[in-house]
C-alpha cells in the first residue's frame, strides 16, 4: 500500500494537574491515506478533537503530547519547532472548528481573512488573492460572492459563515483538513448543505478529511473509514459500512443500537449501563470492562491492543484473540 | 374527565426587539416585533407523547415555556384539563401548576449547583405541601430510587454527577409533584448517545409507571419519532403540520416536513441520496409574506406569497398548506 498522507503512531497526551497526570489520548494509531475521509466518533470525553489538535500542534499548555509519533506525507511533525509548525498548519493542514462565530475574527471583513490566509501561505499578488478569495466563496456556496466577500462575518447567517471557514480552510490547498464537528452548531437542514459542500470540495481538491463528530448519521454518509474512540483509546477501526453494519467491539455494538433511527420499530433503545470513566478513574486492563456486556476475566487485567481484522480493519477487544487465548489455555 | 389533557387554542407570542426610545426618535425608525409563535393550535390527550420538532428559531421553547407559565402569550388560550389557564391570578397558577412539570435542555444549567441534590428534589414537595418531615426525606429517597439513583446521592451536590444523572434528577425533580403532564424541553441534546439511550428508556418506563402525559420538544426527528404518538412541525412560529408519529415518516405532507425528513442523515446506508435543501430560515423579524415557507418552498406558486394557508385535513393530518390543499402534490 502507498505510504498514508498522515500517520499517527502511539499518540499519547497528557495534561498534568494537581491531582496528578491525566492521560487525554492512551497510544493511539491509525493512517489516512491520501484523498480519503476518516472519520473519528466518540462521546464527549473520548478525545476526537485532542487528537484533531494534537495533528496541528494546538494542544493548550500545560497538555503535551507525551510520546508516540506524527507523520505527513513522511516527515515527523510532532516535534518539529513552533515555526516550522505554523507553516504547516493553514498550509498543509486546515482547520474547520464547531462554532463559526468564534473561529472568523469579527473586527476583519471575510475578504481581509481570506486574503490573509492565502497571502501567507502562497506567494501572490494582493489582487490575485483577491480572485482567488471571490473563487473560493464561489465554490463553497455563497451567493454573489464578489460583492458580499468584504462584508463582516456577523453579516453571514450560521450555515454561510460555516462555508466561509470552509473557504479560509481551504485557501492554501491544504492536502488534510480536520473538520471538528463541523455541522454541530447547525440546523438538520443546513447540516446537510455544509456536509457536502466540504465533501465535494475536498474530493476535487484531493484533499483528505479527518471528520471529528459525534453523530453516526453524518459519518455514515461522509466517511469512507471510521475510528471509534473510547476514553482515549482506539477501541475499533475500519471501513463505515462494516463498522456500521457489523460492528465488532461491544462498545461500539452498543453505541450503535443506542441511536434511534427513524425507521426502527421496537419500543426500546439498547443501552450500555453506566457512562465513560472519567479520565482519573479510568479501570485497570480494557477501559470498556465495566459497562461490557461480554466481559471476562482478562478484560481486568489486561489492556486489549488493537487486533488486525481483515482489510484495514482493526478492533480493540480480547474476544476476538482466538489464537493468543487457545495458545494460554493450553 | 375528557380524554384531552391540554388544549391549545391561537397561541401567539410577540416579542418586542425594538431599539430604544432616543434610537427611534432620532433614527426614525418604527418599533419592531418578533413573532415568535404565531397562531398555533393543538391538542394533547391523556397519556400520549405529543412531540414539536422545528429548526432553531422555530418557537419550540416559546411554546414550551408559555404552556408551562414562564411567559404570558400575547394571544391565545391554554386549556389544561378544561381549565383555562389564567396568568393574572397568582392563585389559580399555583394550584394549576403543581400538576404540570419541566425537565429542561442543560443540566449543568437547570440545578442549583449550591443546593444538595435532596433539597432540589425536596423543593416542589415543601412548596406545594405533599408531605412533612421525615416523610419529605423518605419521598426524595424513593424518587432517586425510581430514576435510577441511590437514596444515598441526596446529601451530594450536583457537581459531582455527570451530564445523564443530572438529567436523572433533574426528572425526579419534575416527578416529586406528582404532575400529570410533563414539559420536556430537547431532554436528551446535551447527552451523548449512550446516555440519551438511557434517558429515553427511563422517560418511557416513567410514562408507563405513572401514566404520564409528555410534550416533547426536540430538533432530533429520530429521537421524536422514537418517542412520540404525534408530532406537530413547526415553521417560523406556525405549525405547519401535524400527524400521527408513524404517519409523518412515511408519508409527509408539507414540503417543509418533507425536507426535514429528507435532510437526517441515513445511517442505514441504504445509498438514498439527500435532496439537496435551498437556503436557511429567514429572519423572524421581517418573515416572508403569505406562507412563510415559499421562499424555500419547490411547490411554491403566487398564491402562497400572498394569504396564509390554515391547516386542512389531508388524509388524517392537519397540513397547512395550499399545494396540498388544492391537490397539486
Amino acid at each position: 500500500m502507498a505510504e498514508p498522507l498522515l500517520s499517527v503512531r502511539d499518540l499519547v497526551v497528557e495534561f498534568p494537574t494537581r491531582r496528578g497526570t491525566l492521560r487525554a489520548l492512551d497510544k493511539v494509531s491509525f493512517d489516512i491515506q491520501e484523498g480519503e475521509v476518516l472519520g473519528m466518533v466518540g462521546e464527549s470525553g473520548a478525545g476526537k478533537s485532542i487528537t484533531g489538535a494534537a495533528i496541528i500542534g494546538l494542544i493548550e499548555p500545560p497538555g503535551r503530547i507525551a510520546g508516540g509519533e506524527i507523520w505527513l506525507r513522511g516527515q515527523r511533525i510532532d516535534n518539529l519547532a513552533p515555526e516550522a509548525l505554523r507553516r504547516i498548519r493553514g498550509k498543509r493542514i486546515g482547520m474547520v472548528f464547531q462554532d463559526p462565530l468564534t473561529s472568523l475574527n469579527p473586527l476583519y471583513t471575510v475578504a481581509q481573512q481570506l486574503i490573509e490566509t492565502i497571502r501567507t501561505h502562497m506567494d501572490v499578488s494582493e489582487k490575485e488573492a483577491r480572485a482567488r478569495a471571490v473563487a473560493l466563496l464561489d465554490r463553497v456556496g455563497i451567493p454573489a460572492a464578489a460583492r458580499r466577500i468584504d462584508d463582516y462575518p456577523h453579516h453571514f447567517s450560521g450555515g454561510m459563515r460555516q462555508r466561509v471557514v470552509i473557504a479560509l480552510a481551504l485557501a492554501a490547498e491544504p492536502e488534510l483538513v480536520i473538520a471538528d464537528e463541523p455541522t454541530t452548531a447547525l440546523d438538520v437542514s443546513v447540516q446537510a448543505q455544509i456536509i457536502d459542500v466540504l465533501k465535494e470540495i475536498c474530493a476535487e481538491r484531493g484533499a483528505a478529511v479527518m471528520l471529528i463528530t459525534h453523530d453516526m448519521g453524518v459519518i455514515a454518509e461522509t466517511a469512507d473509514r471510521v475510528a471509534v474512540l473510547y476514553a482515549g483509546r482506539l477501541a475499533e477501526i475500519g471501513p463505515v459500512r462494516e463498522v456500521i453494519t457489523a460492528a465488532e467491539h461491544p462498545y461500539t455494538q452498543g453505541l450503535m443500537g443506542s441511536i434511534p433511527t427513524l425507521t426502527q420499530t421496537s419500543d426500546r433503545l439498547v443501552q450500555i449501563p453506566g457512562s465513560m470513566p472519567r479520565l482519573n478513574a479510568i479501570p485497570p486492563g480494557c477501559a470498556f470492562n465495566p459497562r461490557c456486556p461480554k466481559v471476562f476475566d482478562r478484560c481486568r487485567v489486561d489492556r486489549p491492543e488493537p487486533l488486525d481484522r481483515g482489510d484495514r480493519r482493526q478492533v480493540a477487544c480480547w474476544l476476538y484473540d482466538v489464537v493468543k487465548q487457545e495458545a494460554g489455555n493450553v | 374527565m375528557s380524554d384531552v389533557l391540554l388544549k391549545v387554542e391561537g397561541l401567539t407570542r410577540y416579542f418586542d426587539v425594538s431599539k430604544p426610545w432616543l434610537n427611534r426618535v432620532i433614527e426614525r425608525e418604527e418599533k419592531q416585533f418578533l413573532t415568535a409563535t404565531a397562531d398555533v393550535n393543538f391538542e394533547i390527550k391523556r397519556g400520549e407523547t405529543f412531540a414539536l420538532v422545528g429548526e432553531s428559531g422555530s418557537g419550540k421553547s416559546t411554546i414550551a415555556k408559555m404552556i408551562v407559565g414562564l411567559l404570558e402569550p400575547s394571544a391565545g388560550k391554554i386549556i389544561f384539563d378544561g381549565q383555562e389557564m389564567n396568568f393574572a391570578s397568582g392563585a389559580a397558577m399555583r394550584t394549576l401548576r403543581r400538576r404540570f412539570q419541566m425537565i429542561f435542555q442543560d443540566p449543568f444549567a437547570s440545578l442549583n449547583p449550591r443546593w444538595r441534590v435532596g433539597d432540589i428534589i425536596a423543593e416542589p414537595i415543601r412548596t406545594f405541601g405533599l408531605a412533612k418531615g421525615a416523610e419529605v426525606t423518605r419521598e426524595v429517597g424513593r424518587l432517586l430510587d425510581t430514576v435510577g439513583l441511590s437514596a444515598a446521592d441526596a446529601g451530594k451536590f450536583p457537581h459531582e454527577f455527570s451530564g445523564g444523572q443530572r438529567q436523572r434528577i433533574a426528572i425526579a425533580r419534575a416527578l416529586s409533584s406528582k404532575p400529570e403532564f410533563i414539559v420536556c424541553d430537547e431532554p436528551t441534546s446535551a447527552l451523548d448517545v449512550s446516555v440519551q439511550a438511557q434517558i429515553l428508556n427511563l422517560m418511557r418506563d416513567l410514562q408507563d409507571e405513572f401514566g404520564l402525559t409528555y410534550l416533547l420538544i426536540s430538533h432530533d426527528l429520530s429521537v421524536v419519532r422514537h418517542m412520540s404518538n404525534r408530532i406537530g412541525v413547526l415553521y417560523l412560529g406556525r405549525l405547519v403540520e401535524v400527524a400521527e408519529g408513524k404517519r409523518l415518516f412515511t408519508d409527509p405532507k408539507h414540503p417543509y416536513s418533507r425536507m426535514l425528513l429528507d435532510a437526517v442523515p441515513d445511517l442505514a446506508l441504504s445509498g438514498r441520496r439527500r435532496r439537496q435543501v435551498e437556503g436557511e430560515i429567514p429572519n423572524p423579524i421581517s418573515p416572508p409574506s403569505g406562507c412563510t415557507f415559499h421562499p424555500r418552498c419547490p411547490h411554491a406558486f403566487d398564491r402562497c406569497k400572498r394569504e396564509i394557508p390554515q391547516p386542512v385535513d389531508a388524509d388524517g393530518s392537519l397540513t397547512a398548506c395550499f399545494a396540498v390543499e388544492e391537490g397539486r402534490i
